[in-house]
């Protein structure tokens, strides 16, 4: 009974990405919305502003360090989570 | 038809995937399979990010020999280089993904001392008694 | 894992194997500008060499190395320095991190004061990150008590 209502529920999941992918541009399209708006200024730019040759490493250090500072905060809060769930003392 | 399926495979593999994944999720009984399917679902995801910012014809986004002080005289074209801002979000995407596995597997643990079991049906029928 | 193993090849080739794989995840660190890498790579590489010496060694061997104490203190350390830095930039006078102006203090132009600002806090995400892999990772080995698993697994040893 589970199995069935998880196929059925895992078909319609299908049919509604399907819809999605009909309206996706091409693959490697250099017109596509994802490439356009502040990613060639962040290309354009980045070696002149900061010096560093690699891209990701600029947008992911100084352009967006903001996201970065707070993903290192989301890690701290696994790790400190891992050890308050399994370390206890017990007498 | 034929032309929108063939042109577009990739996206074909990460919608299957993330079907995988669900189905896993939803109906398998152990927990530790639960958890890979969540693992599976988040990886698709990951893959059809990046897969959006490929370009054709483009080379990887670092300019080659660049360095420190004669940065000003570089000229980098947008349409020479893989668009950057997905791969550096996707890094941030992985790393929370680590942190949702580990605490997962740490719980899984925790579970695990408490009932002797992982399997979700025999949980459940402890819980009710 | 846990108690101690004795295979004579592994461990030799090991031991001459763990050193070379923490001067390599410094050297990704460090080439984070100009090739592929960065903090996170860097810091996954090397907990990888510390879950490499728990599997062919004893758990007591990475404790010798790596004290916890060490360990819950470098979670914060790397924290430290990323916002340290932002709050830097910040009593210097522009945004949060904003590293054009540490050209006040350092002998650079604003420029490279950016790069040494990136180089900065790469650092601190590579602690942070091998430090909480190191950790996840001891924690679910032993089941969170680490001494006492090891006690446990000598004494299932002595008994059978």
């Amino acid at each position: 009974m589970k199995k069935l209502l998880g196929i059925a529920i895992a078909i319609a999941a299908l049919m509604v990405l399907l819809q999605g992918i009909k309206d996706l541009p091409p693959w490697g399209d250099p017109g596509q919305p994802a490439s356009l708006h502040v990613s060639p200024r962040y290309i354009e730019r980045a070696v002149g502003e900061t010096g560093v040759p690699n891209f990701v490493t600029a947008v992911l250090a100084d352009y967006r360090g903001y996201d970065t500072l707070f993903e290192t905060a989301v890690i701290f809060t696994a790790g400190v989570a891992v050890l308050m769930l399994l370390r206890r003392s017990r007498p | 038809m034929i032309e929108i399926i063939l042109s577009k495979y990739n996206y074909w593999i990460f919608a299957a995937l993330l079907v995988i994944g669900l189905y896993s999720m939803m109906t398998k009984n152990n927990l530790m399979k639960k958890l890979i399917g969540m693992n599976i679902f988040q990886w698709a995801i990951i893959l059809f990010f990046i897969s959006i910012g490929a370009k054709r014809g483009a080379t990887v986004p670092i300019v080659a020999g660049a360095h420190g002080h004669d940065a000003h005289t570089i000229v980098a074209r947008a349409a020479e280089y893989v668009n950057p801002l997905p791969h550096a979000l996707m890094l941030t995407a992985i790393v929370v993904g680590i942190a949702t596995t580990g605490i997962a597997l740490a719980l899984l643990v925790a579970i695990y001392k408490r009932y002797r079991t992982i399997e979700e049906d025999e949980i459940i029928k402890e819980l009710r008694k | 894992m846990i108690r101690e193993q004795e295979d004579v090849i592994i461990q030799t080739v090991c031991r001459i194997f763990i050193p070379f794989m923490q001067i390599y995840s410094l050297y990704v660190l460090a080439h984070g500008h100009g090739s592929p890498g960065g903090g996170f790579q860097g810091g996954c590489i090397f907990a990888a060499s510390f879950v490499l010496m728990a599997i062919v060694y004893d758990l007591n061997e990475v404790k010798r190395r790596f004290a916890e104490k060490i360990v819950i203190l470098f979670f914060s350390l790397g924290v430290f320095i990323f916002a340290g830095m932002g709050l830097l930039c910040l009593l210097l006078g522009g945004n949060f991190l904003d590293y054009g102006v540490l050209s006040t203090i350092l002998p650079v132009d604003p420029v490279m004061a950016r790069y040494y600002g990136i180089a900065a806090i790469e650092t601190g995400v590579h602690i942070t990150v091998m430090a909480i892999m190191v950790s996840i990772f001891l924690d679910l080995l032993t089941g969170g008590l680490h001494e006492k698993a090891v006690e446990e697994a000598y004494d299932r040893d002595n008994t059978q």
